[in-house]
């Protein structure tokens, strides 16, 4: 049976990972390659490394680190970040990665979402979308009551910063069209909480399309990470600082996981 | 001895995991263009990513070379690789295939998310070489859309999605596996592995 998938990720700069909360107080957590194999060894089922350096020559440092990567972890690599035109997805997928993940430059440009899907394979392709519930209700959005009242889930852009007034959920569905395989999902509220992913997102949006989705944003405890693979309806959950910080290993989350009936890879 | 497998370049996706993944386990692996060096290598490898149309396109220089070498090479096809030897795919249109196994290629059924991607089990319903050391119920990684329906008995192990699917089959010198063992952790790079000795053994 299909499993579900643990996925450590790693933000990269300049080519080495740092850890910090929204971007601020970054501390240099060390080289990307051996904390891939670490996480490996651990029992990941597939490595995200987004690369946070915003330069072209981080970027080319990137293209390095998943050279180096390929050459010693034989698990899934998706590299994200700062990835605008489809000769940046085909240098990344040359240099051993094997999916890209793309947010921004997706929303300004949907056909890179259909010409990469096309040229590369859809499986290829997985679409980012940030999200945050805005509460200024408006007639076109599909609503959702939370404690807070009623609200819609709007999509951003550029690392969170800034907001495009689009609904995720049509987005989504929108994106599942086009020739996406896969959404990573962030819960912009959740993400750096640890009190949980946003659950009533990923399951909306799971009940909407028919890709997988890689829920991401809020992790702090093993049970966040049981929620949203069940009543979150994921397929996938990445996580980054339960990680890093070592509060628990992928070894941990799996045996959990194992012990409550989910299907998972040990 | 350093068997030397020629890995064809069908000019998209990630080649260099493939790549490494050959060379951990013994072999000089070579990203092959062209037809003269794709004669001086041991064993071929058709990789697995792209969409069948495109290459087969890509293919096509190779076509006669491959089957002229089918019958005293081992060739190793992964995923789309896989597929390729089949008579035809239904993935955007109807597409001719290598026509070296009998059967086609179809999408997944409705009833389940496409594309398969994740770690899955399989079945072994035949022992092979290839499978030597990899135990019942053993996690590969899967990443497709299209799964073969072999019209002859060559299947050696399933795997489950919606629908049984094949996850390896074999015919003569040929060898295919669904799934990406160059992607499949330890349990991949043992099928590699093997492969690499059927290579020396040749």
């Amino acid at each position: 049976m299909l499993t579900k998938r643990i996925i450590p990720c790693l933000d990269v700069k300049d080519g080495k990972v740092v850890k910090g909360v929204n971007f601020k107080n970054l501390k240099f957590a060390g080289n990307p390659v051996n904390l891939a194999k670490m996480y490996d060894v651990q029992g990941a089922d597939e490595i995200v490394y987004l690369d946070i350096s915003a330069s072209p020559q981080g970027r080319k440092t990137m293209i390095d680190v998943v050279k180096k990567t390929a050459e010693q972890v034989f698990i899934p690599l998706t590299v994200g970040g700062g990835i605008n035109e489809l000769r940046d997805i085909r240098k990344i997928l040359k240099a051993g990665a094997d999916k890209i993940s793309i947010n921004t430059a997706a929303v300004k440009n949907p056909n890179i979402i259909k010409e990469g899907s096309q040229k590369f394979g859809s499986q290829c392709i997985v679409t980012a979308i940030d999200v945050k519930r805005n509460y200024t209700l408006k007639k076109d959005k599909i609503c959702v009551d939370d404690s807070n009242g009623k609200c819609w889930f709007e999509a951003y852009i550029y690392g969170g910063r800034e907001s495009t007034g689009i609904d995720a959920i049509e987005w989504a569905k929108h994106v599942e069209k086009l020739g996406s395989g896969e959404i990573l999902l962030t819960s912009m509220d959740a993400d750096g909480t640890k009190k949980g992913f946003d659950l009533a997102l990923t399951e909306r949006i799971a009940n909407e399309i028919n890709i997988p989705i890689i829920a991401s944003g809020g992790a702090g405890d093993i049970k966040h990470i049981h929620e949203v693979l069940t009543k979150g309806k994921a397929d996938a959950a990445l996580a980054a600082s339960i990680f890093h910080f070592k509060k628990y290993t992928v070894g941990d989350i799996k045996e959990y996981l194992a012990k409550k009936g989910v299907t998972i890879r040990i | 001895m350093r068997p030397k497998v020629a890995i064809i370049d069908f000019g998209v996706g990630n080649l260099r995991s493939a790549q490494k993944a050959f060379e951990l386990n013994g072999a000089n692996a070579v990203i092959v263009k062209d037809k003269d060096t794709l004669n001086t290598c041991d064993a071929i490898v058709l990789p697995g990513v792209g969409a069948f149309c495109d290459a087969m396109n890509n293919l096509n220089p190779f076509n006669k070379l491959l089957i002229e070498n089918s019958k005293d090479k081992l060739i190793f096809g992964i995923c789309l690789g896989m597929q390729l030897f089949f008579e035809q795919s239904e993935e955007n249109g109807l597409h001719k295939g290598l026509k070296l196994m009998k059967g086609g290629v179809v999408k997944l059924p409705n009833n389940v998310k496409i594309p398969h991607i994740g770690w899955n089990t399989i079945d072994i319903k035949t022992e092979n070489n290839l499978l030597k050391g990899i135990k019942s119920k053993e996690y590969f990684y899967f990443v497709h859309s299209y799964y073969a329906l072999p019209s002859e008995e060559i299947t050696l192990a399933t795997t489950h999605y919606g629908v049984e699917i094949p996850a390896v089959v074999s015919k003569g010198n040929m060898v295919g596996t669904q799934f990406h063992p160059e992607k499949s952790g330890k349990a991949g790079l043992r099928i590699i592995d093997n492969f690499v000795d059927l290579v020396r053994e040749m």
